[in-house]
């Protein structure tokens, strides 16, 4: 793919080769949310489906502000509305869902394409379409149930985090368009230094379990959300309290990847050495005429 | 096709033994981190600068359209987003106006002066001419017989109270200063758009 930029890839998916390693500058990423002052507009939609070229087809109305009522192959970021009653009190919990570019990433580590997945060194996970599949490994491996598949192309989808965008120095045009700087798009360590101050004035306000959601399960993420209660992440829309990677695909392409490997190398060499040594079975007439026998005297 | 039972053996074990190989990293370097990042899809588009129609905050929005206006190449527009440096919005827009493209493309967009005549049902194309001239026409019409010069005690007040105007929020202040000086000379009253003239 001809492109007028790049990125230094930091991994990629079912592939043996040593990324370029040298060039150390790249600035790490990251989208923060402040799920606080969210309004719940909706305009991170608008601007995902617009930007990326997307169209969600008409829905049907669930009784349910989500709007779709799930992430789909072409809503790459839907707001979840949760609303969570304290007596008399009713909170409206508001999250944008969607990708959360994990520093270690399950959909790559699960994903059996070379290269249909990679990280680059900012940061960001981004599904290649033209080496996908379709197999539906990263959507097992995703520890937030993240990818689609989609029934046109059997290809899988997801938020890139506008990785072209990003790539020319621009912030993801959901983070552009947001009218309360709910979405807040900088360096990591911008977004993390930006969260602490968001969690002091929220504490101010009475938060007291407000904080930053950068799951170490994961190796932390490149989108990170600011919560008002951060001890009960699963109260935002089934927000994993403690995601990590599932030990089958740690198994799978851990462990068992190389022993797996080493057995078919052996079959194969094994096979090679029976062919020379011993040649392949010979049938003799005696065979084919036991054979027509139990065949009921047919030849087939 | 008839594969016999010795092919499809066959077939099955060669494509075995080839993804086999593949599992192995013997295939796929030669392209293996090539994959660059999706091009930016706006480079070198024209950018126009504009104001979001929908309402009456007027968020500045920059179009962004396919074609440099040169002679031959005709320009469509391809992208629309926030203006950094417009002062109401600074680049931020609100869901309706992030998919504003889907506005300018719509085939139900009215994009010329139509008209339905009386006694029919259908809206037809007219020139803006003729649009003009009926809605000056009427206006005179309506005007010359509603117009109230002065009221029951006498006082001159020069209304006309048939007519409204509405006029869009998309506009500069110098605009809507005239759309109230010119509808206001006229004697009337009902002027209205939705950014509060």
């Amino acid at each position: 793919m001809a492109t007028m930029q790049s990125l230094d890839i930091r991994r990629r998916s079912a592939s043996t080769e040593t990324p370029p390693q040298v060039r150390k500058a790249t600035v790490e990423v990251a989208k923060l949310i402040d799920v606080s002052k969210c309004i719940g507009c909706k305009a991170c939609q608008s601007a995902c489906l617009s930007w990326n070229d997307l169209v969600e087809p008409v829905g049907y109305f669930q009784g349910s502000y989500d709007n779709p009522m799930d992430l789909t192959p072409t809503s790459w970021t839907v707001m979840k509305f949760t609303e969570i009653e304290k007596g008399d009190d009713l909170e409206w919990l508001i999250r944008k869902d969607g990708c959360m570019h994990c520093d270690d990433p399950g959909c790559l580590k699960a994903c059996p394409a070379p290269g249909a997945i990679v990280q680059y060194t900012n940061g960001i996970v981004d599904f290649v379409s033209e080496n996908c599949i379709g197999c539906g490994y990263c959507v097992k491996g995703c520890p937030f149930n993240v990818p689609r598949i989609s029934k046109t192309d059997r290809k899988a989808y997801k938020c890139t985090l506008c990785v072209d965008r990003v790539a020319v120095g621009q912030a993801p045009a959901c983070a552009k368009a947001c009218p309360t700087q709910a979405i807040y798009f900088g360096s990591k360590e911008d977004m993390i230094g930006h969260a602490e101050k968001r969690i002091v004035d929220l504490k101010s306000r009475g938060y007291q379990n407000a904080g930053l959601y950068n799951p170490p399960g994961v190796g932390g993420t490149h989108v990170m959300y600011v919560l008002h209660h951060a001890d009960k992440p699963s109260l935002y829309a089934g927000l994993p309290d403690d995601p990590k990677i599932s030990p089958l695909v740690g198994f799978w392409k851990g462990v068992m990847k190389p022993i797996s490997l080493a057995a078919i190398a052996f079959a194969g060499v094994f096979g090679f050495l029976h062919y020379i040594t011993k040649g392949p079975n010979e049938v003799s007439e005696a065979d084919e005429r036991k054979g027509d026998d139990l065949a009921g005297g047919k030849r087939t | 096709m008839a594969v016999t039972r010795r092919q499809f053996m066959k077939v099955s074990a060669a494509g075995l033994a080839a993804s086999s190989v593949g599992a192995l990293g013997f295939v796929g370097a030669g392209d293996a981190l090539a994959a660059g990042v999706r091009p930016f899809k706006l480079e070198r588009a024209t950018e126009t600068r504009n104001t979001c129609p929908y309402c009456s905050v007027s968020c500045g929005v920059i179009v962004y359209s396919l074609g440099d206006k040169s002679k031959n190449a005709k320009s469509s527009v391809i992208h629309i987003e926030g203006d950094p440096d417009h002062p109401v919005n600074r680049g931020t827009l609100c869901p309706r106006g992030a998919a504003s493209l889907d506005y300018v493309h719509s085939p139900l967009r009215l994009k010329y002066p139509m008209h339905r005549k009386p006694g029919t049902d259908k809206f037809e194309r007219v020139s803006w001419d003729f649009a003009l001239d009926r809605i000056a026409t009427l206006m005179k019409e309506d005007r010359d017989k509603n117009f109230i010069a002065k009221n029951r005690d006498g006082v001159t007040v020069n209304r006309w109270l048939t007519t409204g105007f509405f006029a869009t929020s998309a506009q500069t202040n110098e605009a809507g200063y005239l759309t109230y000086k010119v509808m206001r000379g006229l004697g009337m009253l009902a002027i209205e758009t939705q950014a509060r003239i």
